[in-house]
């Protein structure tokens, strides 16, 4: 899906989608030869802020791993990445049905905690997936997509009964989500 | 590798790009000052804190959090910059602890960027102070070498900027925590140690979780962290702070190893003609070489309905786990789900005066009837939402109640209220059960929903019924004298659940009541003779108890260390030991305190627990000596209190007494099958 893009989350038989997953991935750096220990991990870092009315209410990142209703979860931090051949290395599960009601949009974000930008990372993607049926709403390609730090990536909003995904793919820059409340602000 | 220092010892540090974690356990402030040769601070552009967090080669965290990461880049720093002070302040917002002597102590590593440890250091010996400097990085050489310092500070931030000869140092210390306020409303707890795949997931004793990656709170003072519990408010006079109630399998990891449910505990009622067959020719103490039976599942719901709950519905290699694990998870569903409700009311209420406010201050509002019409809209808006959020909450709470309806029916002795019909077909049971149900946790929100609160068996720390005043009590009907009877008689009720749930001879119950104040609610367990003795009077019987229970654990201690626990006396007693206290300190001279200290600090992992009955007034002359003692024990109220927190959102929860109810005959009864059974055997 393109930048901007909307795409409603009610499913085609009327019924609508009642979980959805925030996946990231990417591949560790490569061993440095002889000294691999020394070798610069890079860690990414996905978090999602639920707002109502703009308000940032609760957050759950890689220190605050589930919000305090429980609606949103993640699945625990991946400091290195992995073989970078499409699998998650950390993914962001959200219960639509119970997300609080005042709780209108929640945005998702990636973050290098590292420091590398997505030029240096291979094969970084983030994708959102109806967790119900393992379907891809929509995927990013990171790597090489620039001289920036953070993405971010989507949001999910109330519509009527149900809820809408917009991707948004702007780019950040900051180490973890607080570094891009500025940036999210005006997405709302 | 990493090199554990300590106060004042330093260490070479050998990369430039470094990263400090800190864990303290509760939510601190992490700050770093900037200082020149001569160690001053020029001024405020030194000083990286949450209001600012970013200076050239540093940054912290913009909010008080319990873990935080700070990134460090030495080659980054100013050429004038000669020293980097690590801080950490306790918030001042929030009604958290104010004293670091009342939290556990703080913990900072210094890693590369992978994670690999550099340096460590656990800041102890702290008291009263509510600031302190944990490292410092300082230029010697061309090098760069860190150094703990663990500097404290009574007077707080504002003392130890002006130490460090900042001018301005009062001013910044009230930014700072004014930056760290405003980030408290949203602020971020630690995660509750948890297994990452979510809900109800199997938690043994055995594989007590460790902390997270992102987490690193060392093993040490983990169990440090879940000591400090209950007196956090008592520590702190004034401060509205709540203590947590351990998770599952959240124990001290070195404590004894508790018993694997999956090895001994009890083979489940299913076993048998679960597998199909009349003879099980599993081993029962093998229950991990054999899949466990399958769970009980729910039947597939009805379209459009949620699943009719069942009990046992969670994973777990026997009944008696799955029946553990679902209790907590639908403490932590209803933790969870009041924490929604109440988030959505509150800030239903906000926008409320949000829109009010507007409505105020719009000069075209008093004119005619707009304005009027204007905060009906507004009170529209926030009815409808506070119903809306109702709607989910009474969705979720009947479910649970439904769920609560078919676990509690089912649950074993250990687990089950004295009114529950399975205490009348007591039998004394062969295993010691995973776990002990100590009373019930209920929220206002849920008036009819009672969680069991269970404790891990064998006690990982000492109780103490309080028999002081409580918050919610109204002292007016409750006097003292009948306060302090209230308090005996619940710490009888959860002493003959101990006894009672224990195989026969497995458990040891000792009682200290120095001036007989506590005899006639004592009555049951002394008339049934399941007490080692009488209880002991004045102090000599004060001194005897003590010193006995003193040399045993001194023995079990030696005999560990040395490797020779088989060698102990043919004589000697390798039962569970439990010492109740009455009327503390009423009897006790100082040397009988440091005893009291002793066993309460090394008791548990030798199998010497402690229940005290006592009020913390009464021994308010010892001052801040015996706050090590309370904070080290589970606070229980004999009436209904809200003082115990759940472990993932911090909610207040009403706790209340497992109690015999008026006019039953059950404690007797179930106690007089005890002492029957410790005859037959010896």
């Amino acid at each position: 899906m393109t930048k901007g893009q909307a795409i409603s989350l009610q499913k085609n038989d009327g019924g609508s989608l009642t979980a959805v997953r925030m996946g990231l991935g990417w591949q560790a750096a490569p061993r440095r030869g002889l000294f691999g220990s020394r070798t610069r991990e890079i860690d990414l870092d996905a978090s999602a802020v639920l707002f109502a009315d703009k308000q940032p209410v609760d957050v759950v990142f890689f220190r605050h791993l589930v919000s305090d209703d429980g609606s949103v979860r993640h699945t625990g931090d991946n400091l290195v990445g992995g073989v970078g051949q499409g699998g998650d290395d950390e993914a962001i599960l959200v219960d639509l049905a119970r997300v609080p009601v005042h709780i209108d949009q929640i945005v998702f974000t990636v973050n290098s905690f590292t420091g590398q930008t997505f030029q240096e990372v291979q094969n970084a993607f983030c994708r959102l997936v109806d967790e119900t049926n393992g379907q891809e709403l929509a995927r990013y390609t990171l790597a090489g997509g620039g001289a920036y730090t953070a993405q971010v990536m989507a949001k999910v909003h109330r519509a009527g009964p149900g809820w809408t995904m917009t991707a948004l793919g702007t780019p950040a820059n900051g180490r973890t989500f607080q570094d891009l409340m500025p940036a999210i602000l005006p997405l709302l | 590798m990493t090199a554990e220092l300590v106060r004042g010892q330093n260490h070479p540090l050998s990369q430039a790009h470094l990263e400090i974690r800190v864990s303290a356990g509760t939510p601190v402030v992490a700050a770093a000052t900037l200082g020149d040769e001569g160690g001053t601070v020029r001024g405020v552009e030194w000083v990286a804190h949450p209001g600012t967090p970013t200076l050239p080669g540093l940054e912290v965290s913009r909010q008080a959090a319990a873990d935080h990461r700070l990134a460090v880049d030495l080659d980054a720093m100013p050429e004038a910059v000669h020293r980097v002070h690590v801080l950490l302040s306790l918030p001042q917002a929030g009604g958290g602890p104010v004293r670091f002597g009342a939290v556990a102590a703080p913990f900072v590593a210094v890693t590369g960027l992978d994670g690999s440890g550099v340096a460590s250091y656990t800041i102890t010996g702290l008291d009263s102070e509510s600031a302190v400097v944990a490292l410092e990085l300082y230029r010697r050489q061309g090098a760069w070498k860190v150094r703990a310092v663990g500097q404290g500070y009574a007077g707080g931030l504002a003392e130890l900027l002006t130490d460090q000869g900042l001018p301005q140092a009062r001013q910044l210390a009230s930014g700072i925590h004014e930056a760290v306020a405003q980030g408290l409303a949203r602020s971020v707890q630690a995660p509750p140690p948890r297994t990452a795949d979510g809900d109800r997931s199997r938690q043994t004793a055995a594989s007590a979780p460790g902390p997270d990656t992102s987490a690193p709170t060392p093993h040490g003072t983990q169990g440090h962290h879940n000591a400090v519990g209950p007196y956090t408010t008592h520590g702190a006079p004034g401060s509205p702070s709540v203590p947590p109630v351990a998770g599952p399998g959240a124990g001290d990891p070195s404590g004894p190893a508790p018993t694997d449910p999956s090895t001994s505990g009890p083979t489940p009622p299913s076993a048998g003609p679960a597998t199909g067959g009349p003879i099980d020719y599993s081993h029962p103490r093998r229950g991990t070489s054999a899949p466990p039976p399958p769970p009980p599942t729910a039947p597939p719901a009805a379209p459009g309905q949620p699943a009719q709950p069942v009990a046992g519905d969670a994973t777990g290699w026997s009944m008696e786990e799955r029946l553990y694990n679902q209790i907590w998870g639908m403490f932590e569903d209803l933790a969870r789900t009041t924490a929604a409700y109440r988030s959505a009311v509150d800030f239903a209420e906000s926008r409320l005066e949000k829109e009010i406010d507007q409505v105020l201050s719009d000069p075209r509002s008093r004119i005619g009837g707009q304005g009027d019409a204007a905060r009906e809209a507004a009170l529209a808006r926030q009815t409808q939402l506070v119903d809306q959020a109702r709607q989910a909450l009474d969705r979720d709470l009947a479910q649970l109640v439904a769920e609560s309806d078919v676990v509690e029916p089912a649950l074993p002795p250990a687990f089950a209220g004295w009114d529950n019909p399975v205490w009348h077909s007591y039998r004394v049971p062969m295993e010691i059960p995973m776990a002990l149900r100590l009373g019930d946790l209920g929220l206002p929100e849920s008036d009819r929903l009672r969680i069991p609160l269970l404790v891990r068996l064998p006690l990982e720390r000492g109780l103490w019924i309080d028999s002081g005043r409580t918050a919610m009590a109204d002292d007016a009907f409750v006097d003292t004298h009948e306060r302090r009877r209230l308090a005996v008689e619940s710490a009888v009720a959860h002493t003959a659940r101990l006894l009672a749930v224990y195989p026969a001879d497995e458990f040891t119950v000792h009682v200290i009541d120095p001036a007989g104040s506590g005899a006639q609610a004592l009555g049951p367990l002394v008339h049934t003779g399941v007490l080692a003795g009488p209880p002991a009077r004045g102090a000599a019987g004060v001194a005897d108890v003590l010193g006995r229970l003193t040399q045993r654990v001194d023995l079990v201690q030696m005999a560990l260390r040395g490797g020779v626990a088989d060698s102990l006396p043919p004589d000697f007693d390798t039962a569970q030991q439990l010492l109740v206290v009455n009327d503390f300190p009423h009897g006790f001279d100082d040397r009988a305190v440091t005893q009291l200290r002793y066993l309460a600090d090394e008791g548990p992992a030798v199998g010497v627990h402690l229940m005290m009955v006592a009020d913390r007034e009464d021994a308010a002359g010892y001052g801040p000596l015996l706050d090590p003692l309370w904070r080290s024990l589970l606070r229980l109220t004999p009436v209904p209190d809200d003082h115990l927190a759940d472990p993932w959102v911090g909610h207040a929860w009403t706790y209340e007494p497992a109690l015999v109810p008026p006019g039953s005959a059950v404690l007797e009864t179930v106690l007089r099958q005890v002492a029957a059974a410790r005859t037959k055997r010896s």
